[in-house]
Parts: C-alpha cells; sequence; structure tokens
C-alpha cells in the first residue's frame, strides 16, 4: 500500500437486519435475517437461490430491503427505523446512496468495463483524487496483487485469474469500509484460488475490514473462514467457526451442503452411556446417488456413532463423508475404530484423480480412494471387502 | 446542370441543426426509456415511435396548427419575434425534430439498453454519479449505436418531404429543401434538372449510410459480449 491505512475507529463491524419479500407468483422468496460480522472473512455459505447475492446487493444499496437496518460501525448505511430528536421522534427513512456507501463489491462476473485498460479500470474509483495520486495508488495496488505488468491492457486480454486479481484491486483501492465478495474465485483452478486467496488474506491482515465472502465451495470456506453464516431460503439457519459448522452439523441441509456424500435414515437401538456412545441401525439409503430401495426394517447395518442426547427408538439421521471411510480387503484386527463392516464391491468409478467405491453392506455406501489405493489392492467389482469407519465420522443429526 | 445549390445548403444546414438538437434531447429521452422503470414508459416509447407510422401530411397539419397564430406557441413566438413560426427555417427544425425524433431515439435506447446492468451497479459501488457513470460507461459502450441514431436522423432529415412542405411551404432559399426542389422540377417537366438533385441525394445518402455501416462493422460492441440482463432499475 502507498500509503498505510489510517486508522479506523475500532471494530468496525458490519451489522445488517434485512427483511425483503420478492412476490412472485412462481416462486414466492423472502429475505429475513439478522447477523453482525466482524473485521476479517465471514463467509456467506449456501445454496444456490438461498438469498446470498441478495444479501450483498441490499448491503451495497444495489436493492433495497423492505425493513431494516445496515451499518458499518457507528455509520448507518440504511435504516427504516431510525428515531431522530430532530424530526420530532417521526419514522422517516434512511437510505444512503449506492456511490455514496463506500462498501466495496466484487460482483459475481466481475463486471469490468470492458472498454477501459486495467489500469483505468482500477483508477475508476479514485476519481475525486487529483490524477497524481490516482495514478500512485492505482500502480501500488495492481503491484500488491501482481497485475503491474498488465496494466495497458484490457480485460478481454487478460485471463480469468488476472481478471479476478484487476476486480478485487479495483475495489480495494476505494479503501472500502466493507468488503463484498460475491463468488470471486468460482472459476479459478486450485493453484491460482490459492495464490489470491493469499494475497487478500495478506491485503486484509492489513485493513481489518468486514469481509463478506459468498461462496458454495467448501475448501473455500476452510481456507479463508474466520466465521460462517449458512443460508437457506433467505434465512441463516447456521453460524459458527468453519469447524463447527462443517463437522457438527445440527441439520441435514447443512450436512448436504457440507459435503456428506453418505445420509442415511437411522434409529437408535441402544444408549451406552458409560461409553459414550450408542448403537444406531442404519436403515434406509437417503443420498441422492443410492439406486437401493429402502430397505425393509431388520435389515441394513449397525453403527456405534457418539452419543447425543436420544432415546432408544429415537429416528435420527446419519451422515459419513465418503473420504472418512476406510476399507480394507481383509479384515482388520487391532483398529480403534468401532465399525468394521463387511461388505461387497457393487462398483468403481473414477472421477478426476479419485476413485468413487460404492459398497453394499446391508446399505449402500460411497467411499473415495486414491487411485494408488485401487491399484495396491486390486479391486475389483464384485470383491469382498471391510469398511472401517470411526465413531466420530458418523455424524447425527435429526430427523 | 443546374443544381440548385441554394436548396441544397439549406437542406444540409436543416439536417445538421435537427441532429444536433435531437442528440442532446434524444439522449436523456433515451436514457429514461432504456433504464426507467415506470409503469407508463409504454406511453413514451409509443408517442416517440409515432412519426415513423404516422402520414407527414397528419403530423404537418398538427404541427401547423400548432405553431400558429392561433396556438399558445406560436403567440409566443410572435411576441418575441414578430413573425409566426410557420413558414420560417426555425419552424422546420421544429417539424423535423419531431419527424426524425424516433430515428435518432431508438438507436440510442437499443444501444442503452444492451450495456449490461452489472456495469452500471459496478460503477455505482465505486462511487461514481449517474451522469459520471453515464459519460464513462453507458457512452463509451454505446457509442456505434449513438453514431447510427445521430446519422439516421440525419439522413432522415436530408430526404424528408411531406413535413417540410407542410409548415415550411416552398420559400426559394429560406424553406426550399433539395426533396422539394426536386418535385417542383418534376412538376415543371424539368426532369434534367430534378435527375440532377435527386442522383446527388441519391450518392449523398449512399455514402453517408455506407460510412456508418462501415463504422458499426469494424467496431463489436464490447457490450453485447457476455450480455446479461438484470432486473433492476437505474442506479442510484
Amino acid at each position: 500500500m502507498p500509503t498505510p491505512a489510517e486508522p479506523k475507529p475500532a471494530n468496525p463491524f458490519l451489522t445488517a437486519r434485512i427483511c425483503k419479500s420478492f412476490p412472485s407468483a412462481e416462486r414466492a422468496f423472502s429475505l429475513d435475517l439478522e447477523f453482525s460480522a466482524a473485521p476479517g472473512f465471514t463467509i456467506l455459505f449456501g445454496a444456490s437461490g438461498s438469498g446470498k447475492t441478495t444479501l450483498l446487493d441490499c448491503v451495497a444499496g444495489l436493492a433495497t430491503p423492505d425493513s431494516g437496518r445496515i451499518a458499518v460501525g457507528e455509520r448507518v448505511l440504511f435504516d427504516t427505523n431510525t428515531h431522530d430528536a430532530n424530526t420530532h421522534g417521526a419514522n422517516t427513512r434512511m437510505d444512503v446512496p449506492v456511490a455514496k456507501r463506500g462498501v466495496g463489491y466484487v460482483l459475481q462476473d466481475l463486471a469490468l468495463f470492458p472498454h477501459l485498460t486495467v489500469e483505468q479500470n482500477t483508477e475508476y474509483g479514485l476519481a475525486h483524487l487529483p490524477r497524481s495520486a490516482r495514478k500512485q495508488q492505482a500502480a501500488a495496488m495492481l503491484h500488491e496483487f501482481r497485475i503491474d505488468h498488465l496494466r495497458q491492457q484490457r480485460p478481454a486480454e487478460i485471463s480469468g485469474g488476472e481478471r479476478q486479481r484487476v476486480a478485487l484491486a479495483r475495489a480495494l483501492v476505494t479503501d472500502p469500509c466493507a468488503l463484498l465478495l460475491d463468488e470471486p474465485l468460482a472459476a479459478l483452478d486450485a493453484a491460482s484460488k490459492a495464490k489470491i486467496i493469499d494475497d487478500l488474506r495478506r491485503w486484509n491482515q492489513a485493513h481489518r475490514i468486514p469481509i463478506l465472502y459468498v461462496t458454495h465451495s467448501r475448501e473455500e470456506v476452510l481456507a479463508l473462514g474466520e466465521r460462517v453464516l449458512v443460508m437457506e431460503q433467505g434465512r441463516i439457519i447456521a453460524q459458527g467457526t468453519p469447524h463447527e459448522v462443517l463437522r457438527a452439523p445440527l441439520q441435514e441441509t447443512v450436512a448436504q451442503l457440507a459435503g456428506f456424500e453418505n445420509i442415511f435414515d437411522a434409529t437408535v437401538k441402544s444408549v451406552h452411556e458409560d461409553r459414550g456412545t450408542m448403537i444406531c441401525r442404519v436403515m434406509m439409503c437417503r443420498a441422492m446417488t443410492c439406486h437401493v430401495p429402502g430397505s425393509e426394517a431388520g435389515s441394513g447395518v449397525l453403527l456405534e456413532t457418539p452419543l447425543i442426547r436420544a432415546e432408544a427408538g429415537s429416528p435420527l439421521r446419519v451422515g459419513i463423508r465418503a473420504g472418512d471411510i476406510l476399507l480394507a480387503i481383509a479384515k482388520p484386527r487391532g483398529l480403534s475404530a468401532r465399525n468394521v463392516i463387511a461388505g461387497r464391491l457393487v462398483s468403481l468409478e473414477r472421477r478426476d484423480m479419485i476413485i468413487a467405491a460404492r459398497v453394499n453392506c446391508g446399505v449402500e455406501m460411497e467411499v473415495y480412494l486414491t487411485l494408488a489405493a485401487r491399484d495396491a489392492l486390486q479391486l475389483v467389482e464384485g470383491l469382498e471387502v471391510w469398511l472401517v469407519i470411526k465413531t466420530h465420522s458418523c455424524h447425527l443429526m435429526r430427523r | 446542370m443546374s443544381i440548385n445549390w441554394p436548396a441544397f445548403l439549406i437542406t444540409i444546414e436543416l439536417a445538421m441543426v435537427v441532429s444536433a438538437i435531437l442528440l442532446v434531447v434524444g439522449l436523456p429521452l433515451a436514457y429514461w426509456i432504456a433504464f426507467s422503470r415506470r409503469r407508463w414508459k409504454f406511453l413514451v416509447e409509443a408517442i416517440v415511435a409515432l412519426p415513423i407510422v404516422l402520414p407527414p401530411t397528419v403530423l404537418g397539419f398538427y404541427l401547423l396548427v400548432a405553431l400558429g397564430s392561433q396556438s399558445p406557441l406560436g403567440r409566443w413566438w410572435q411576441s418575441l419575434t414578430g413573425h409566426t413560426l410557420a413558414f420560417t427555417f426555425p419552424g422546420l427544425v421544429i417539424g423535423s425534430i419531431l419527424y426524425s425524433l424516433p430515428f435518432a431515439v431508438q438507436p440510442f435506447t437499443a444501444s442503452f439498453s444492451s450495456v449490461d446492468r452489472k456495469l452500471l451497479a459496478a460503477s455505482a459501488t465505486l462511487g461514481a454519479s449517474p451522469l459520471r457513470t453515464f459519460f464513462r460507461v453507458v457512452v463509451p459502450l454505446s457509442l456505434p449505436g449513438l453514431v447510427t441514431g445521430v446519422v439516421l436522423a440525419f439522413a432522415h432529415t436530408m430526404g424528408e418531404f411531406g413535413v417540410v412542405l407542410m409548415i415550411g411551404g416552398n420559400i426559394p432559399g429560406v424553406t426550399r429543401t433539395v426533396s422539394i426542389d426536386i418535385y417542383d422540377q418534376v412538376q415543371a417537366s424539368n426532369y434534367a434538372a430534378a435527375n440532377a438533385t435527386a442522383l446527388l441525394l441519391l450518392v449523398f445518402c449512399f455514402a453517408v449510410l455506407t460510412v456508418v455501416y462501415g463504422l458499426n462493422r469494424r467496431t463489436p460492441n464490447p457490450a453485447t459480449h457476455n450480455q446479461r440482463l438484470w432486473t433492476m432499475g437505474p442506479i442510484k
């Protein structure tokens, strides 16, 4: 940075309470949420259509909530209910125009100006500064995001990753009071993604403003997240650290988003408080990829799971990640894992650099293996195998 | 060759004045049509398009009434200048502006509408006022459409006949334009003179249109790349 960020008021939290409904014949949708985002990354995580972009639009001022309040620190950007002493308690509506909000926003498809060069794009938000200051700040920002060699190029002439960097530089050079990023890295390969995330992290350590980061990628959540808000149908259904939200989901929607390949209906068979575990009978496959129709009661497989507050007979749902299951070609002994289940290999399917194996052990489970593991174990369809699942790899959810 | 040069000069002067005014008037009007979310917008669009379908005599007749000494506008002009608007060059300009309005406004509107709304949103979040967004983003990205609109208005004014005849009359050196001159020559059986003027007009208009379409071909509109409609109103 050319000039170190001026000292800002301590802890400029972004606080928002937003109600907005879209009456529509086919698909009514409403946004109804309240949150507060500390300086640093706050991830908005959710399926498409859950209202993430609308939320960002409301904060940026591109969409107007029906009611609510949006503020960064003491600075109110929007308020439908200002009780101002000057207006003798009358309700006045406060709505700072987009251009005056000072909120940086990197839109989903970046929206770089196609007729301007990288340098002109970066200088666009600095129109209030004299020309020399403008040039200098833009140059410093381009340098920080390692795109100074592209300054004379137009957006159509540079790569996708470079365009992402330009969009970030263009938003950050204005020294925004908050930053909104709408899936800024969605179109990138893992390597360029990691580099940009590093640069963004470095920038954020120097500036510490609230950053709302929309994504539906788990890796991005884990790489960036200090805090995650999980959204569904316009509401925040869970929040916490990535670890809390992704590792111990309480609700199935979260589990599906968090990448549980195996989700089954289960009932509690017995509770062992002394051991801190329960035995659950897993009966029915719930994963969409499973082709086995629901087995009749009595079949299925028993799993030892962590203890939760439940009684024998309680209906639950169990989620197990395909990457958390071990596969053995002989019955393993001397393991700490409590679940060693016999089954038969139904199919092996290569997906990019992993092998997705389907194993029928009363229910059908998906297991991820490496290519090397497949070759070393000489796996073929029909082979008898054992699945090893740790107790704490079984995630329980309410049904 | 007996080309009526005064008529030709008057026509070019008229066309230049009219297209210049239409550029100034048409830009905000087209901007409003392209970005407004008013429910009655369609009414304005219909009114703007009216001269395309209306017989010039109808337009000319009502203009004559509106500009004549019986109307408030006519009286105001008369108190200002001492004569009526009808049968004068300014009257001709007013008539031509209305008559050529859709030929300027419609290409303007189309090119404004094709500018990606996300660019306008991005511009606003970067602190740009609507005016700055208009001149830094909207205008550069719709330049081919703006050139097309101005040139079409120019060419259309060059060739108009009915409205000119109705409100301008046929006063040599004041309101006699090329198309009326050609008509006169034909009426007088001066086919050689009519042909000379007509040919000149034909070549001129063809040259203008060739330049415009040539320009449009060479500059593909960047705004229409990766175009996405975005249901959002104008940026505050």
